[in-house]
């Protein structure tokens, strides 16, 4: 990696195709927050107490206490995973990324 | 065997192997010492990042925890897993490709400025020391009751196995035990779990057992326990009793506080590239989610066995578990009407409760409580020394690597040779270690308390200036020094105001808008953001070679590590 040379940042060609790669990450990363935030803050928090009065569907996990207590975890795994894959598929459209090897 | 013997038998187990990895891993660089030369595997990281984050709190206190508190306990579920979707979608992609050692440096470099370095240093440091404190509190209570050990002996025990393997080792050797000391911890977690699944509820997953029925009473696990909780007083458990907002702002405080934890953030340095940090993040989130999603679990068993095996029975027929954890004053018994029965009730009830159970034996105790077989209760112990140790190891090793590579080489010795540089971090890890012992053997009387200090400096001070300084290529130093001290100086006000200078005024009468001195770091962090966004437009900009770094560490691809590039 060391032997790479220093990448350009003044060609106008690589600086317009970093800014178009950085506004789509900043989409990616916006909208996968949106998510994060709806299922913690709204789910689990301000709609626990209406949610509760169901519960999900085939337990007996009262909805509310679910999403707090074991749902929101699973969903914040998942987020993870699908940005990694977002990611790395947005890296080689742009080819900014790092290659097989190190 | 008895419990004893089999404690015994799977500590030293396990301490032996901690020190046979210890060995094969040694340091030879500070490049090895601070960040494992940068070449963990991503699911190596993963490992080593769940038992660095699951402390003696996760494994011993929270269960407890959620189970006094109900819905209300959620905040610590939501807020020490959430802060993990912010860690990988907004800082450790960008910090490993800038690739420094420590975040002072990060701070110190983005904002072109030895105060910003210093002003991290200083935050870094109290944030660790707060913490190593509580896990040599949790050390010290798993040798006091198990293995009948006066506990500063126990503490000495643990002192000396980390300080054999970070001394040694530095990252390098944390990182390959606290690979060893995750597979101890969490089979030592979902052992006694998935015994206790089955015995309750007759489901061997105890994150399904808990949606399950209750064998004894054939009645749904929840109703079961708002009943038990509603006929003794208690507030339903399914319900909290904190306000919606002050949930909302501690589950906050603890997500960006857990985000911006130096000795998690220093975990995303050890991989190669970049995006072998992302799926690291999500490896480690995967591994701790196993005990997190158990936990509310044992929470609704021990609670309910609790319930089931004290609650109005004779104070002389009591089951062996009681007088044993009696003995530690954890679990008192007051006999205020004189009936010789424990009375275990709550604040609605309307005779007065008898029973005092600390919070932190709950997990410790539970499979004594529920009569599972001797060897589950050693490996119980192993497990709870193992989460202390891998955290307090990688607590040890942000402070140490403060001291000798953000002030020493950094600020005050910068032609240090790499080899003086290495010599002085295995000293400062070393006296390190020792002040944790101190701290471990005289615990202030305070450490819950101080715990919300950690997650709120953490919150207030290094998160929104990370962030803003990879989001926001306009951020000045005069806008991160002073955001900062903002940030920390508000929150470190207001938690001493109600925790040491007026705990009388503290509850929520008295709080701002009803905020509690747990949640106060998300205001905190709101106030550093605004000050260092506002302060950052009316100060000359960044200097362009840090704009051409910010652009840099924006791309996977790149020469290196942009921190050696010489700008």
């Amino acid at each position: 990696m060391q032997n790479e040379p220093t990448p350009s940042v003044t060609d106008p060609a690589t600086v317009a195709r970093h800014a178009e790669y950085w506004r789509r990450n900043i989409r990616v990363v916006g909208a996968l927050l949106v998510v994060w935030f709806a299922v913690s803050f709204g789910l689990s928090i301000l709609l626990a107490e209406t949610l509760n009065a169901f519960t999900l569907p085939g337990t007996n996990y009262p909805l509310g206490f679910w999403f707090a207590q074991q749902g929101s975890i699973y969903v914040f795994v998942i987020l993870i995973f699908v940005y990694v894959r977002l990611m790395n598929r947005l890296d080689r459209e742009f080819d900014v990324d790092e290659g097989s090897a190190s | 065997m008895n419990v004893q013997a089999w404690t015994f038998l799977l500590v030293s187990a396990s301490f032996a192997l901690y020190i046979g990895i210890a060995i094969w891993s040694r340091a030879s660089t500070t490049k090895e010492f601070y960040v494992a030369g940068a070449g963990v595997s991503p699911l190596a990281n993963g490992m080593a990042t769940a038992a660095d984050w699951m402390s003696a709190a996760s494994f011993i206190s929270m269960a407890g925890l959620i189970s006094f508190m109900g819905y209300d306990g959620s905040v610590y579920l939501l807020g020490w897993t959430g802060g993990y979707v912010l860690l990988a979608l907004l800082l450790a992609p960008y910090l490993r490709k800038y690739g420094a050692f420590t975040v002072p440096d990060f701070v110190g470099d983005r904002y072109y400025s030895q105060v910003a370095r210093i002003v991290a240093v200083v935050c870094a440091i109290f944030v660790s020391f707060t913490y190593v404190a509580g896990q040599m509190r949790g050390v010290g209570i798993v040798f006091g009751r198990f293995l009948e050990v006066d506990v500063n002996t126990g503490v000495i025990i643990g002192m000396a196995i980390v300080f054999f393997y970070a001394v040694l080792g530095g990252m390098k050797g944390i990182t390959y035990t606290q690979v060893a000391q995750y597979c101890v911890l969490i089979f030592a977690y979902m052992v006694p779990a998935i015994f206790l699944s089955i015995m309750i509820t007759g489901n061997p997953v105890p994150q399904l057992g808990l949606g399950g029925v209750d064998q004894a009473s054939g009645m749904a696990l929840f109703e079961r326990l708002n009943g038990l909780h509603l006929e003794l007083g208690f507030a339903p458990y399914t319900s909290g009793t904190k306000s919606t907002l002050d949930v909302f702002f501690i589950t906050a405080a603890l997500m960006v506080g857990t985000a911006g934890l130096p000795h998690v953030i220093i975990r995303f340095y050890t991989v190669p590239r970049v995006r072998d940090a992302r799926i690291s993040v999500g490896w480690a989130l995967l591994f701790i989610s196993l005990l997190y999603t158990t936990a509310p679990a044992v929470a609704v068993f021990a609670r309910t066995n609790l319930i089931n095996s004290v609650q109005d029975v004779p104070y002389s027929e009591v089951p062996e578990w009681f007088t044993n954890w009696e003995e530690t004053g954890l679990v008192s018994f007051d006999d205020l009407n004189g009936d010789g029965r424990i009375q275990f009730v709550g604040p609605d009830a309307p005779v007065a409760n008898e029973l005092t159970v600390d919070r932190d034996i709950m997990v410790l105790a539970n499979p004594e409580i529920a009569g599972l077989p001797d060897w589950v209760v050693g490996l119980v112990a192993a497990g709870g020394l193992a989460a202390a140790l891998s955290t307090a190891a990688g607590l040890l090793l942000v402070i140490s690597s403060a001291v000798s590579h953000d002030l020493l080489k950094r600020s005050l010795h910068p032609e240090i040779s790499d080899k003086d540089e290495l010599l002085a971090a295995r000293v400062a890890a070393g006296l390190a270690v020792l002040v944790a012992g101190y701290f471990g053997m005289n615990p202030p009387g305070f450490v819950a308390q101080v715990v919300a200090f950690a997650f709120g400096l953490a919150a207030s001070s290094f998160f929104p200036v990370i962030i803003l300084g990879i989001f926001s290529k306009r951020t000045t130093r005069e806008g991160a020094i002073l955001g900062m001290v903002t940030g920390i100086t508000f929150t470190a006000a207001y938690i001493i105001y109600f925790k040491f200078v007026r705990p009388d005024l503290d509850s929520a009468a008295n709080w701002w808008f009803g905020i509690s001195p747990e949640g106060i770091g998300t205001v905190g962090m709101l106030l550093n953001f605004g000050i260092t966004w506002t302060v950052s437009r009316f100060t000359p900009p960044p200097p362009p070679q840090i704009q051409v770094l910010v652009d840099l560490i924006r791309v996977p691809r790149g020469a290196g590590d942009a921190h050696e590039l010489n700008l």
